[in-house]
């Protein structure tokens, strides 16, 4: 069976983590071609084709997939879809744009945030924030499939498939891009770093977040947070870990403030160890974590940001 | 351009504070007696219509549900909160019965074909099978623009010009109308019906169609295999201080 695996190619650039765990999952649905498309995605395609098990890279560059814009992205993944029994992607905020609207075109159903892959047809995937693991066989002629990173290790490097040049479908030019508003920062990414500090509604402003981002830097860590911290103007919504926001999986993640709500606890509860920083000890947090400290954030987390 | 008709599709869903519980012969999850509600984001999506209307830019807002019977009471509380009309699609009998995304798609489309509206607002995701798919399958079967995710909108004669959070941060695009919008958290926080209003809506039209009337076939595409319980994460320990926290950390857990 062949695999269509869309890259994830943000300005040009090939996010080398999300792509290549969800190569890992689309290697055991058959040989891959990753298609990187951008205004510009030579690069990218040049860096899909050094990952492990990648049987060709396929790219198209267009002004018209510059910015992943919805419409143009499915139209050429339609165009190509064709040749190819799966089509699968990162489920990344991009991904969960584009594969719906290229199922429907193909007309057939969707099957999101794959947690896991039984066999070619047959997949895990979490429903209900995560309180329920779902196995769904498909009968569809094609398997449109988004990959949870959070549970798949990234394919490895070494790989040297050929790139092919395809050309993008046309525009139906029903959008445009305006702006884009990104943070730049030089902390990990918070989807694959390897310890994710959160700060929740307990932390109480914009100001104190401070203590989490210190905490953060000192372990070399990624920040989260809760969508009460989003919601309040504490932190940004790129930062959101749960149901809605991103989910993480990393070997250390450290609440604090933070009660334990079953939506936050859908985005991290797979991480190795958790740490609860709070004041009440009946927060539900403490039911998940490893670790737990009664206390409050603001004694607490300057100290361990000391001691470490 | 004149004041449009909007288009808002809500889903009858477990209430998110419930908490789920998979049926002991991994059938599901259990639905019997559980409290259910409006889903989240199609409440953000209601409430935007409304203050759209609000402002005068929508004449007419139409809630439109598919499903089960009862979704009846979710098309009542859109009607409470400020929305015009209601159309039941009735597509399934067993409550457990969940009407996957490319379907109710297609239902919609059917919907939009004899509506007209300028505008269809949905949520960004349903919180029970979690797909964060109809509006795009939707905007696909229309040939329209979609906007996803949005936290800001705002209509300029023929375009609209939305933000979106994405995972790198903030994007802003402008889309075509007509245009499928599916909306985010952070978009609005929907008002309560009040008492009268809820009244008031036990009066509003609320048309009653079946799947067939429409023509569309909603077999599933996906069996279910089988629904099971994640794996339990069990508590750990409480520790005493930042010290005895740093200790474990390093010597038991070895993670820093
Ligand atoms: C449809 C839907 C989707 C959602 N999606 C998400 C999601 O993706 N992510 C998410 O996080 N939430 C999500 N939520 C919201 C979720 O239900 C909770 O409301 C939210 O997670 C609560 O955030 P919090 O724990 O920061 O705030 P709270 O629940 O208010 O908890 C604050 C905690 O801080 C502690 N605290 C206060 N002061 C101190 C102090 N000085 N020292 C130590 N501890 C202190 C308190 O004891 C308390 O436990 C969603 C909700 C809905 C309805
Ligand atoms: N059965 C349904 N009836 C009405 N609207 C629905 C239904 N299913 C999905 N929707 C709409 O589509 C959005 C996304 O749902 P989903 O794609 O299932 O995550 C919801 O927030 C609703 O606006």
């Amino acid at each position: 069976m062949a695999v269509l695996l869309l890259g994830e190619v943000t300005d040009g650039q090939l996010s080398v983590d999300a792509t290549a765990k969800a190569l890992t999952a689309a290697k055991m649905l058959g040989e891959v071609t990753v298609l990187c498309a951008g205004a510009k995605a030579a690069e990218a395609a040049a860096e899909a084709a050094k990952l492990d098990g990648v049987k060709k890279v396929l790219v198209a560059e267009d002004a018209s997939l510059g910015h992943r814009l919805a419409e143009p992205t499915a139209a050429l993944i339609v165009s190509l879809a064709g040749d190819y029994s799966h089509i699968v992607a990162p489920a990344t905020t991009d991904a969960k744009n584009v594969l719906p609207r290229v199922a429907a075109l193909l007309d057939v159903m969707v099957i999101s945030d794959v947690s896991g892959v039984v066999d070619a047809d047959t997949f895990e995937r979490p429903i209900y924030a995560g309180n329920a693991i779902q196995t769904v066989k498909s009968g569809d002629t094609v398997k449109v499939v988004s990959i949870r990173t959070s549970t798949f290790e990234p394919a490895g490097a070494g790989g040297s498939a050929p790139v092919e040049t395809v050309s993008a479908a046309a525009n139906p030019g029903l959008s445009e891009w305006v702006e884009d508003k990104v943070a730049a920062s030089d902390r990990p990414e918070l989807t694959s770093a390897k310890i994710v500090v959160s700060g929740g509604r307990g932390v109480g402003s914009e100001e104190n977040f401070a203590l989490i981002e210190k905490l953060a830097d000192k372990l070399g860590a990624a920040v989260g947070a809760s969508r009460a911290a989003v919601d309040s103007g504490f932190a940004p919504n790129d930062w959101q870990v749960g149901q809605t926001g991103k989910v993480v999986a990393p070997d250390l993640y450290v609440a604090v403030g933070i009660s334990g709500a079953i939506q936050h606890l859908a985005g991290m509860k797979d991480s190795k160890v958790i740490v609860a920083i709070n004041k009440d000890e009946e927060a539900p947090i403490f039911q998940v974590a490893d670790y737990g400290l009664v206390g409050d954030l603001f004694t607490v987390v300057p100290e361990l940001t000391d001691k470490l | 351009m004149p004041p449009m008709k909007v288009l808002v599709p809500v889903k009858r869903v477990i209430d998110y504070n419930v908490k789920v519980r998979v049926k002991a012969d991994g059938s599901g999850v259990d639905l019997a007696n559980v409290k259910m509600s409006m889903n989240p984001f199609d409440e953000i999506a209601v409430e935007e219509a409304i203050r759209l209307k609000e402002k005068g830019a929508v004449e007419e807002i139409v809630v439109v549900s598919i499903g089960v019977k009862q979704a009846q009471e979710t098309l009542r509380t859109a009607l409470a909160m400020g929305a015009d009309r209601a159309i039941l699609i009735e597509a399934a009998s067993d409550v457990h019965t969940d009407i996957e995304p490319l379907a109710v798609a297609k239902l919609l489309k059917a919907v939009v074909d004899a509506e007209q509206p300028g505008l269809v607002l949905c949520g960004k995701q349903a919180i029970d099978n979690d797909m964060n798919a109809t509006g795009q399958m939707l905007a696909a079967l229309l040939g329209w623009s979609q906007a996803t995710f949005i936290s800001e909108l705002s209509i300029d004669g023929d375009s609209a010009t939305v933000t979106r959070e994405v995972d790198g941060g903030l994007q802003t695009i402008k889309v075509k109308m007509p245009a499928i919008v599916t909306v985010d958290l952070r978009l609005n926080e929907p008002r309560y019906a009040s008492l009268p209003n809820i009244m008031k809506a036990k009066k509003k039209p609320l048309e009653e169609k079946t799947a067939a009337d429409y023509g569309v076939d909603v077999t599933p595409r996906l069996t279910v295999v089988k629904t099971a319980e994640p794996e339990g994460r069990k508590a750990g320990i409480k520790v005493g201080s930042v010290d005895e926290l740093i200790a474990k950390l390093k010597d038991e857990a070895g993670v820093i």
